[in-house]
């Protein structure tokens, strides 16, 4: 990307970004990619016993906006019970971040997908449903979106 | 450090000289050479000797050089001008599957237009096949366009022998040298060049003015039309200043040229041992030795190439992923991909290009930045994580 395209939000979230790492014997992990660009994102959540999300950290490969829109996106899911994790949208993250550039919209699609097959991890591994919760596709890619 | 521009082989600074040569043509000189009184006279005189310099700088006659826009109108008029042109002989053309898009993508315009186009390609170093384009050689092949070297990765291509080949078969030769041209040293006589594009920003010249050459002897027809300006080959008003600041540009480099080119390479090769040595996991992009004494090309495993660009920007590091004119776009570049750099490892690729004003500290300030971005971007990337934890089991 072209340096002023990207808002200062994003730029301080990939400079400093929020909640990299790991969380060993997580609730629930989930990794989406999308096969043209060839990003990668790995999210992480500890939920206790009251379905509150605990923590939530990420691990991504990708793209300036893909690292910005995972720090924010576990940001905003953090403290949030699982349905209400269910509303962080790609929009929601997008909005949070001060909006992104066209072709990097689906960056933060990653995101979003990526908290959902988190939760769909979470979700088998609990025997838990969460409404409007679909199982996730490991590949992302625009046609189905944008 | 202030800033560290290594993106040389995008665009470069003016050298201040040229741009004082430049600026009396703007209001002084004003006239236009084509007018007949007497405010031609001196923008005529300075556009000759502009002439004549270029030409000296390619061992080429003054009457063979023909100013145009820059690199991709020269491509694009050599291109489309010289299949035209030989048409009646034949409609096949060969270009080097690693060319700059201002020749894949004229001579898919060529294609479309009736024209069969063989993209030969090139080894693990970004050389050209000789074998398979001495193959490709049909009855009706009317032209080849090989460059003289590699924008991305910096690869010489061995032109001499690709003028000779095509010259064995009566063919018209086209080297794109915007890259190469007042870098290396180049002799169209001795490497039996027919055309060549060049342009002026990409060695210390203006913007928006580029000249191809055409050996004596080639008719080769007009591209732009409307008017008799260089010698009726190239319509539109000449662009005295922009002609005038590239002829000193291109006069002042090649008067240091072996020891500006003795320079890039000591600081192109201590970049590439350090990387090397010091960054882990890291492939370096072409030849070893056939290449531009300016260019580096790494490509890095885990490491994405526009995050890598960012973090290197917040330390004033100027680089760029392969090409600038392609990036903003998502796909991998096709030069890495014809020298068989998988599409994962192609994302996380950087060009450094080196310019005669760098300076070893800057290059060193330049790797120390890039081992750090590369090590933090490793940091975050899952696939990193992965590939360590399975080394550990095995
Ligand atoms: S470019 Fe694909 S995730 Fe950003």
């Amino acid at each position: 990307m072209y340096d002023g395209e990207y808002s200062d939000k994003v730029i301080d979230h990939f400079t400093n970004p929020r909640n990299v790492g790991e969380i060993e014997n997580a609730s629930g992990v989930g990794t989406v990619g999308n096969a043209k660009c060839g990003d990668i994102m790995r999210i992480f959540l500890d939920i206790d016993d009251n379905g509150i999300i605990r923590d939530c950290k990420f691990k991504t490969f990708g793209c300036g906006a893909a690292v910005a829109s995972s720090s924010m996106a576990t940001e905003m899911v953090k403290g949030r019970s699982v349905q209400e994790a269910m509303e962080i949208t790609n929009k929601a993250v997008m909005e949070a971040l001060g909006g992104l550039p066209q072709v990097k919209i689906h960056c933060s699609l990653l995101a979003e997908e990526a908290i959902h097959a988190a939760l769909w991890d979470y979700s088998k591994k609990h025997g838990i449903v969460i409404n409007g919760l679909k199982e996730p596709k490991h590949d992302i890619n625009d046609e189905d979106h944008c | 450090m202030e800033t560290v521009y290594l993106d040389n082989a995008a665009t470069t600074p003016m050298r201040k000289e040229a741009l004082e040569a430049m600026l009396p043509y703007f209001i002084e000189q004003y006239g236009n050479p084509s007018s007949i009184h007497g405010a031609s006279k001196g923008p005529r005189t300075a556009v000759r000797e502009a002439r004549d310099t270029i030409a000296r700088t390619l061992n080429a006659d003054s009457s063979e050089i023909f100013f145009t826009s820059g690199g991709t109108e020269s491509d694009n008029w050599a291109l489309i001008a010289g299949a035209e042109m030989c048409s009646p002989k034949g409609k096949h053309i060969i270009v080097s599957a690693i060319e700059h898009h201002a020749i894949l993508e004229t001579a898919d315009y060529l294609e479309k237009r009736g024209f069969e186009v063989t993209r030969v390609p090139v080894d693990g170093d970004g050389i050209i096949r000789m074998d398979i384009l001495e193959k490709s050689i049909r009855p009706d092949t009317v032209l080849i366009s090989v460059m003289t070297a590699n924008n991305e990765i910096g690869t010489i291509e061995p032109i001499k022998e690709i003028g000779m080949l095509a010259h064995e078969h009566g063919i018209l030769f086209h080297t794109d040298a915007v890259q190469a041209y007042s870098h290396i040293p180049i002799d169209v006589q001795d490497m039996q060049i027919d055309m060549l594009s060049a342009s002026g920003h990409k060695f210390g010249g203006p913007k928006g003015i580029g000249f191809l050459y055409v050996r004596n002897g080639i008719r080769l027809p007009p591209f732009m039309h409307g008017g008799e300006q260089e010698n009726g080959r190239r319509a539109g008003t000449t662009n005295v200043p922009g002609i005038v600041g590239m002829a000193k540009a291109a006069e002042l480099a090649h008067a240091d040229l072996e020891k500006n080119i003795a320079h890039m390479k000591e600081l192109r090769d201590h970049y590439i041992e350090r990387v090397e040595k010091e960054i882990p996991y890291c492939r370096l992009n072409g030849h070893r030795t056939q290449r531009l004494p300016g260019n580096t090309n790494f490509s890095f495993r885990f490491v994405e190439g526009e995050s890598l660009l960012m973090s290197l920007g917040a330390e004033k590091v100027y680089i760029s992923t392969g090409s600038a004119c392609a990036s903003g776009s998502l796909d991998p570049s096709h030069v890495l991909l014809a020298i068989g750099v998988p599409h994962e490892v192609a994302h996380g690729s950087i060009r450094a290009s080196i310019s005669e004003r760098n300076t070893m500290e800057e290059i060193d300030y330049a790797v120390d930045a890039l081992k750090k971005a590369v090590e933090r971007i490793r940091s975050l990337s899952p696939l990193y994580d992965d590939f360590i934890k399975k080394q550990k089991e095995a």
